[in-house]
């Protein structure tokens, strides 16, 4: 049951993204399209569950004064990992997504999970708490990468989605529409949970 | 202005029969000259994207109060002035469901969004412009000379600035002065601009202040830019947005300071950012970029401008 509570907690009720704000760069940088956004929440929940277990098998022998250190070499142990994975079986996401990938290193949402969490919780609480929180991301990423997309560019995932009279609003893909579509949606996501506890 | 009497201002308490809805007819009021030499200069589609451009304001401006369950203020004719700013903003070959979404954009997100009329931080009529601008560059920069032949062409300031073909030769002054030139709808004819801010500035909407600034800091600035070329003043000033901006958008309430210090300050701003996009900036025109900065920027000069109470003594800092 805990276990379960651990999972879902990020994906709705403590959604890194539209509920803690947290991870805002990537958030705003990669959104331009679909494919970007699943392959940076990917990318961020293998880190992320990752360091949450190898950071929750250590919290009792990493002392405190040095723990930040040490949750950098971590986490940036596994961002190597992953960077090098996706540069062999997908060279095209690794150009797309660029330097946001090395920067996953220094992630808020990654050093939050493990300051508030995996550095106090057992092993396995952590990887759920990785994986709800990766999903999290990576739904709020799909979430406003769909809009921004099919109202910016007119395809979703790469596929022409309207008649070739279609005429797509830049503004969704450059910089102005990523603030907006990120704002509305959090918007949307408070009006919707507001109303569900009254 | 929904709980103004519920709020105890400070003093003096002097009752003024002001109301919104005065102030935002006499702006319409003002805005009619522009409209009609639109509509002479570039047709019926002028006037039709103006129709399109209020109705659109105006709508969204009941389904937002009604969606958010607060009183409909619509009658207040805030939403006609922001209407009618948008169409002013557009060349007159924009699509019209192009105008309609500048307009949604400027009720909903601009103004409802941050709190309605009087909270809105920035000039809605200028987000709108932005947006369609950012969004669709190629609709938003198709220009066509006045006249039944719609001949495409393009405004004396890219021709100023040499980003447009070479052939085109820069209209004489007289034409920029009534607006027989391209450009977007409402902002070619400087003389009836004039004559709006001339009608605003009698019923006192607005104080000479910030139109005033601005349009001498731009002309002295084109002026010093320029390498002291005289002949740059005239084209500058009458030229682009200038106008339709200094005394029509800069001199928004919500949006530009309240002191009288700040306004200028606030002007001149304007005035050096227009002047800067225009010489050494990616775009030809800069108003509608640079009053949107200086919006931004208006709630820090109130903050430095703020009057010092009567008998108050100096912070020692």
């Amino acid at each position: 049951m805990s276990l379960y509570k651990d999972f879902s907690n990020g994906i709705i009720k403590e959604n890194p993204v539209l509920r803690l704000v947290l991870g805002t760069c990537p958030t705003l940088a990669v959104t331009t399209a679909v494919f970007n956004g699943i392959g940076m929440g990917l990318a961020a929940t293998a880190v992320l569950v990752g360091s949450n277990l190898i950071i929750s098998l250590i919290k009792k022998i990493v002392p405190n004064e040095v723990r930040i250190p040490v949750y950098v070499i971590v986490i940036a142990s596994f961002v190597t990992i992953v960077q090098m994975l996706i540069k062999a079986y997908s060279p095209e996401l690794d150009k797309q997504l660029g330097i946001f990938i090395p920067l996953i290193v220094v992630n808020c949402i990654i050093f939050a999970r493990a300051e508030s969490f995996a550095a106090k919780n057992p092993p396995l609480n952590s990887i759920m708490d990785g994986i709800g929180m990766g999903l999290g991301f990576t739904l709020a990423l799909v979430i406003i990468s769909t809009f921004r997309e099919v109202l910016g560019a007119g395809t979703f995932f790469g596929m022409q989605i309207f008649g070739a009279g279609f005429k797509p609003a830049l503004v969704m893909i450059l910089p102005p529409g990523g603030f907006l579509v990120f704002g509305l949606t959090i918007a949307a996501v408070n009006k919707l949970t507001a109303s569900k506890k009254a | 202005m929904e709980n103004s009497r519920f709020l105890v201002s400070s003093s003096p308490h002097i009752r003024s029969g002001e109301s919104t809805r005065r102030i935002m007819m006499d702006v319409a009021i003002a805005l009619l000259p522009a409209l009609f030499a639109g509509i002479w200069f570039f047709g019926l589609r002028a006037l039709w994207l103006t129709l399109v451009a209020v109705g659109f304001a105006v709508a969204s401006e009941i389904a937002m109060q009604k969606l958010m369950k607060r009183p409909v203020t619509v009658s207040d004719f805030s939403a006609v002035v922001t209407g009618l700013l948008i169409a002013f903003n557009v060349p007159s070959t924009l699509p019209l469901w192009m105008v309609a979404i500048g307009a949604m954009f400027a009720i909903v997100i601009a103004k409802h969004c941050f709190g309605g009329v009087g909270h809105n931080f920035i000039n809605p009529a200028l987000a709108a412009r932005a947006v369609l601008l950012a969004s669709w560059p190629v609709d938003m920069t198709s220009w066509v000379q006045p006249g039944v032949d719609a001949v495409a062409t393009t405004t004396p300031l890219a021709i100023l600035k040499g980003t447009e073909a070479v052939n085109q030769v820069l209209p004489n002054v007289m034409d920029l002065f009534v607006g027989n030139v391209g450009g977007c709808i409402g902002e070619t004819s400087a003389l009836a601009l004039l004559i709006g801010g001339l009608y605003l500035l009698y019923r006192r909407v607005i104080s000479y202040r910030i139109p005033v600034t601005y349009i001498a800091t731009v002309g002295i600035l084109a002026f010093v830019f320029s390498g002291f070329d005289l002949t740059y003043i005239p084209y500058h000033i009458l030229a682009g947005g200038l106008l339709l901006g200094a005394i029509f958008m800069a001199t928004d309430y919500s949006s530009s300071p309240m002191t009288a210090k700040g306004q200028v300050i606030f002007a001149i701003g304007c005035g050096l950012l227009t002047t800067v996009i225009r010489f050494y900036g990616g775009y030809p025109e800069g108003v509608s970029y640079s009053i949107l900065l200086m919006n931004i920027a208006t709630p820090l000069i109130d903050r430095f401008t703020l009057p010092r109470k009567f008998g108050g003594v100096k912070k020692s800092a």
